[in-house]
């Protein structure tokens, strides 16, 4: 049959087999592989895409009844090759590691701002709570995703302070350093 | 990845049209929504329907409207619409908290209550919500329009009334003064299926006792609102003893099956306690209402 | 690349001028990633490529009768069909694993779990491979499953490996560490003893990408390209020149991006072999990837131990000795990866942090018809069960002495002064001040306000507990004399060359599956050598293009490669010395190093940067004697001992009386990981682990049904947990760098998911102590929980 439907902006039209999971139609027939997917049951959320500005997932979506509807993918995110704040915010707040979920978890989190440009964090976790991500504990996708939030116009582009995070406290509250010995170790002789 | 076997596909542009398409295509044919039920199911094969109907373009059935004292609720409307309408949830609160903890909000933007309440699966929560409502369906098919009480739209686990040429097109719930309702639901994880659920609606007379009363359970092995809940709430004041009670009442009832999700003591301890947790809750709004 | 922190986490840091090394900077892999760019495994398309699709048993014991492909060879998109049979012929019916036992890459004889690969389809998509699998009839005869581990030993029980000539039981192994007569000798004197059961059931690492491979055979030039998720791509190509004869040379394995390890893609799995046949059958590159429940219920599962716990004291709380036996359930095959002296891993630092007496463990290993696999998710080789069983025991201690947990453990910790310091059971604990790290993350937790809090809240019935677990990781395997896997010492390799404008690209043998191997080994160049991490490409993942070395798991890269690549780095100091002194005409020990750039003592003006000395190594110049004309360097580095990581971690959990609901309200984990090279990758590290804790603790499990059905075979059964069943973590550190590494760093790939399960447990166990609850397993669901609650908590296997 034939489908046609609007991606990233751009209008495609295609001939498939009625049963054509939207992400395979969007990987295999249109290359676009930033898409991933990781079950088969819609649990997991790596194959997320926005239709109509809604995130869906598309492992659940024939490509037939996504025809006449507007697809966004994570390919789409960025505009005239500037970052959305959302990229940049999982890349300022270490919201990925494998990267593997991210596009799907990046898309979720635009969808969410769109509507409420200033979520709480329980109101993230919420929005993400139909995706799984098996690296990051989630804790630093909440901070990028506020920290997108507090960027609505990217990174350099509006005043907003970046959320400041420390990687952990030490001793006493302050960087637990042992200087003597690490100098030490510096001069430890090279054994190749 | 799991592919669903090869089948045809057909998009509906009206509800006649959805029907001529059922009667032309017949048995073999499936109407899909949102799709998160069915589409895994032919992923993995258990289900293979030779025509899919998609019926997402039947925008006349997306819609929540108050008509007098009922609400009106067209089948194709989203679980994450029914979620976000404040006029839902300040009538019937029990369905924001049932929607709260249906599948996850990603899911939700595609599932509707139609067709949630046509797959009838024992641990899907809106059937609950829809019996303790007291809601009716409204269905068509080719000798015209139907509406069935949900007693009668409920046939059983995966199984309901409507033919198989024909189609759930809205819901109705019925809006009654002092009125509560509340939902609850023990899951393992977020967006997993029940271990177990309980819903209650409940109606106050002006003087505080209770007029009338509905409680409901999900996963628990009860298909229809406990038989002699109202019976046993009705006239009373709305207290602890009265909750627990009336728990006693929907563990003694219940019958759940023994499962990865809990054994059956579990589960018959879930219906008690649920039930006191909704009916307390319900009461309560109802009683917020009365004030109000 | 933009410097985020200042480099307060570096040790040797201070001087604001010093070029940038370690501290927190954004990864360099994210800008492909945020962009869709990420090149995996499913996203190789290669021209004529075909699609594989594995049938799969659907009982978990059975004969195999017969397979007819008549009607999938008919299909006429099917290019081949491959059974047994025609594997026999070629020799690939069986293929070693990794414990040096042998897996049925396709069934000859008989199915021995449920999910086992019986034919594989070959065809123009995954449409139609998929849909010729239910074209392939066959019949099986089905025999009783041994599924319960405990009954794997009786007499009575199916002999699941009855092809290996003389088997006549389901034992695979006996096992032990420690001395049996001292330990037995504390035991018989101490004051008090507890014992209990301690199960660790089996779960799955699932990694949100599933395993799959391209294989690709030139048969013109007899070379295969195998691109694979793997883990550990130099030891596959050995792996796959024994395997399917090809000469090594003439292999290539390309691992690309990674969606995801955790153990789960370090094994090689029928499916990557069946690729390869395929490709040479077809003449054309084979796809085949995994869809999630081949993933679940056939790939490398975790755990599934057994535990016999036992812990001798003193009345007023000092620990004498531990003593463990385990039955370990390997499944249908010992596939598990692991050095091969240690065939239950590292599970014999099942003393922990503490200072004993005596130790002794043994463990069984037993067939059983379910998958096999046995060492994965994020483990550290059964670091994870050692840490569990004694951070319980200590607990359980705890409750009988009626003494607070952190205070028990406080009294027994190994004190800094006793480092390095050898245990009872063989391993020499390179470095550690655990009691600073157990008051830090008391002090950070408020301990003493949140017994109060729970004090108070157990006057009105509420159910809050508060968990503390203290781990001793080891990590880093080699050194080689002791560590190998199918012969193959546990050491890495690395190679750097420095261009001659001065940047550099750093090749290396273990590939990142998210820990942003990218970023951090670019930052120990960085510091090393001066060159900004932005300067400097970090190459893995291609066996034609890396030195060899055994790969990512066990948390070893750091500790391993990143000695390697530290050691490269100094090598290339070393030689742009000598360099640098021909330029500056003066005598290479009257240079100094320093911010990048080797100058003359006493005249910082007189010096040459390492881009110079570069530039200068590939020009003109004449070389000192000696030195070739570029600025590169190899190694191999073979650590000399282990590294041992440890940390402290508390978590407080609220539990719903009336469902038996877990909450985890907070979880503050302090970690010890050595020196410190990018703050913000290791936090993800914990993040991550924390949340592997939370999954096992309380909601993942594989379970089988009576007939040996897998009951976890998709993620609607398998749950992982979301951002609604984690806190905001809170974190904290000590360092106490190794005292044997190059730059002091220990690893941290594990740390929190060895870390984690043991507290979650202690706070749900502390939460139910009115209910007299001592112990529970895992998982504590809401049911479990309840019926702990009732005194009715059984162990789940």
């Amino acid at each position: 049959m034939q489908i046609s439907m609007t991606v990233n902006g751009s209008d495609v039209t295609s001939e498939i087999e009625p049963r054509v999971l939207l992400v395979h139609y969007i990987r295999e027939v249109l290359g676009l592989t930033g898409t991933h997917w990781g079950c088969d049951t819609s649990n997991c959320g790596t194959c997320v895409v926005l239709m109509d500005g809604q995130p869906v997932k598309s492992c659940t979506v024939l490509a037939a009844m996504a025809a006449g509807h507007d697809i966004r993918t994570v390919e789409g995110l960025a505009t005239g090759g500037t970052l959305d704040p959302v990229q940049q915010g999982f890349m300022e707040e270490h919201g990925l590691q494998c990267g593997f979920c991210t596009p799907g978890m990046m898309l979720t989190a635009r969808a969410l701002l769109d509507k409420n440009p200033h979520p709480d964090d329980a109101e993230i976790r919420q929005a993400i709570s139909g995706q799984i991500c098996r690296c990051t504990g989630y804790a630093t996708i909440v901070r990028s995703v506020q920290w997108a939030a507090a960027h609505p116009a990217g990174p350099g582009l509006d005043d907003a302070p970046a959320t400041g995070h420390s990687a952990g406290t030490g001793l006493d509250g302050t960087d637990t350093a042992v200087p003597d010995v690490a100098a030490e170790i510096e001069d430890t002789e090279v054994k190749a | 990845m799991q592919i669903p076997a090869p089948f045809d596909y057909v998009r509906a542009t009206t509800v006649e049209n959805a029907l001529e398409l059922l009667a032309r295509y017949g048995p073999e044919s499936r109407v899909v929504a949102g799709g998160h039920s069915l589409l895994p199911m032919m992923k993995l094969r258990l289900s293979r329907p030779e025509w899919l109907i998609d019926i997402n373009d039947l925008y006349e059935l997306d819609f929540i409207l108050r008509d007098g004292n009922k609400l009106r609720v067209g089948a194709l409307t989203r679980h994450t619409t029914l979620l976000e309408s404040d006029e839902v949830a300040g009538l019937f609160p029990i369905v924001r908290d049932a929607e709260r903890v249906i599948a996850d909000p990603v899911v939700r933007n595609r599932g509707t209550i139609g067709g949630s309440l046509c797959q009838a699966d024992p641990a899907e929560d809106l059937s609950t919500v829809c019996d303790v409502l007291g809601a009716e369906a409204v269905i068509r098919g080719p000798g015209g329009e139907r509406i069935l009480s949900m007693s009668e739209f409920h046939r059983g686990p995966y199984e309901t009334a409507v033919g198989q040429d024909e189609l759930l097109c809205e819901v109705r719930f019925g809006i009654r003064p002092r009125s509560g309702s509340a939902y609850e639901k023990v899951e393992r994880r977020v967006g997993d299926w029940a271990v177990g659920a309980a819903g209650a609606a409940v109606t106050l007379t002006a003087d505080g006792t209770v007029d009338d009363a509905a409680v409901g359970l999900t996963a628990l092995g009860l298909d229809h609102p406990l038989a002699g809940a109202a019976a046993v709430l009705r006239g009373r004041h709305p207290d602890e003893e009265l909750f627990a009670e009336a728990g006693r009442l929907a563990a003694e009832a219940c019958n759940p099956v023994a499962d990865q999700r809990g054994p059956v003591d579990y589960k018959r301890h879930l219906a008690d306690e649920l039930t006191q947790r909704v009916l307390r809750r319900a009461c309560a709004r109802a009683a917020q209402t009365q004030e109000g | 690349m933009t410097l985020i922190h200042d480099r307060q986490s570096n040790p040797a840091a201070g001087d604001e001028d010093r070029p940038i090394g370690y501290g927190r900077i954004q990864r360099k892999e994210d800008p492909r990633f945020v962009r869709g760019k990420g090149h995996y495994l499913d996203d190789i398309v290669l021209p004529g490529m075909l699609h594989g699709a594995i049938l799969r048993a659907p009982v978990a014991h059975a004969k195999l009768v017969s397979i007819d492909t008549t009607n999938a060879l008919a299909h006429p998109k099917v290019v081949a069909v491959i059974t047994g049979k025609d594997l026999l012929g070629l020799k690939l019916a069986w293929a070693p694993t990794l414990s040096a036992d042998v897996q049925a890459v396709l069934v000859t004889d008989k199915v021995r779990f449920q999910g086992q690969e019986v034919a594989f389809v070959v065809a123009e998509d995954r449409y139609a491979a998929r849909d010729a699998l239910e074209l392939i009839d066959v019949e099986y005869d089905v025999l009783p499953p041994l599924v319960d581990a405990r009954k794997a030993l009786d007499a009575d029980a199916p002999v699941i490996r009855d092809e290996i000539e003389g088997r006549t039981d389901n034992r695979i192994f006996d096992w032990e560490m420690g001395d049996k007569a001292e330990t037995d000798a504390v035991f018989a004197s101490a004051d008090v003893v507890v014992s209990q059961e301690v199960v660790y059931p089996r779960v799955h690492p699932a990694p949100m990408e599933t395993c799959g491979a391209v294989a690709d055979f030139d048969a013109v030039n007899g070379k295969l390209t195998l691109y694979e998720t793997t883990q550990a791509p130099h030891a596959h190509r050995t792996l796959f020149a024994i395997v399917a004869g090809i000469p090594e040379h003439k292999i290539r394995i390309v691992s690309p991006d990674i969606g995801g390890g955790f153990g789960n893609k370090v094994g090689i799995y029928p499916g990557y072999i069946l690729a390869v046949v395929g490709s040479i059958v077809s003449g054309r590159p084979v796809k085949w990837v995994e869809d999630r429940s081949e993933n679940l219920m056939s790939t490398s599962f975790a755990r599934d131990y057994i535990m016999q716990g036992e812990i001798a004291a003193t009345r007023d709380g000092k620990i004498l000795a531990l003593r463990t036996h385990v039955l370990a359930d390997h499944g249908a095959f010992n596939a598990t990866a692991q050095p091969t002296k240690n065939p239950a891993g590292f599970f014999s630092i099942f003393t922990g942090s503490y200072d004993l007496l005596a130790a002794h463990c043994s463990v069984t290993g037993v067939y059983t018809n379910k998958a096999p696999g046995g060492v994965a998710y994020a483990c550290s080789f059964r670091v994870t069960e050692a840490v569990y069983l004694v951070e319980r025991m200590v607990d359980i201690l705890a409750r009988k002495l009626d003494m607070d947990p952190a205070e028990l453990r406080l009294k027994n910790f190994i004190k800094p002064e006793q480092f390095p310091y050898a245990n009872k059971t063989g391993w020499v604990y390179d470095s550690g001040n655990y009691e600073a790290a157990m008051r830090l993350s008391m002090q950070l937790a408020g301990y003493e306000d949140l017994r109060r809090e729970q004090a108070e809240k157990r006057e009105r019935g509420e159910l809050m507990g508060i968990g503390v677990s203290f781990f001793t990781e080891v990590v880093g395997a080699g050194p080689r004399k002791h560590f190998d896997i199918v012969g193959l010492g546990m050491a890495d390799g690395a190679e750097l060359r420095v261009h001659p404008t001065g940047k550099a690209v750093v090749r290396i043998s273990v590939q990142s599956q998210g820990q942003g191997h990218e970023t951090t080994f670019a930052q120990i160049v960085a510091e090393e050598l001066g060159i900004p991490p932005e300067d400097i490409d970090v190459v893995h993942g291609d066996t034609d293009q890396t030195p060899f070395g055994l790969g990512t798991y066990g948390s070893r890269s750091t500790p391993v490669s990143g000695g390697a690549v530290a050691l490269v780095a100094r090598k290339v100091r070393e030689k742009a010395k000598l360099i640098a002194g021909a330029m500056l005409e003066t005598r290479p020990e009257d240079l100094e190093w320093e911010k990048g750039r080797w100058f003359v003592k006493g005249d910082p003006s007189a010096g040459k940067t390492i881009a110079e000395i570069a530039m200068a190594a590939h020009g003109t110049m004449t070389l000192p004697e000696g030195v070739d004309g570029n600025l590169d360097a190899e190694v191999t580095y073979d650590p000399p001992n282990l590294t041992f990581p440890f940390g402290a971690y508390i978590c407080v959990v609220d539990i719903d009386p009336g469902t038996g609901q877990v909450k985890v309200r907070r979880f503050i984990a302090v970690d010890d990981c050595g020196t410190r090279i990018n703050p913000m990758i290791i936090e993800g590290q914990v993040h991550g682990g924390l949340t592997d804790g939370v999954g096992m603790a309380l909601m993942e499990i594989i379970e089988f049904d009576a007939d040996g059905n897998c009951l976890g075979g998709s993620f609607m059964d398998y749950l992982i947990p979301t951002a609604m069943e984690v806190p905001d973590w809170e974190t904290g550190f000590t360092v106490t760098p190794s005292p044997h590494h190059p730059i002091g760093a220990k690893g941290i790939g594990e740390s929190a998911t060895v870390g984690s399960p043991p507290a979650i447990v202690n706070a749900v166990v502390d939460a139910l102590a009115p209910f007299g609850v001592t112990h529970m397993d895992m998982p504590c669901t809401p049911a479990r929980v309840w019926a702990a609650m009732q005194g009715r908590a059984r162990p789940p296997i």
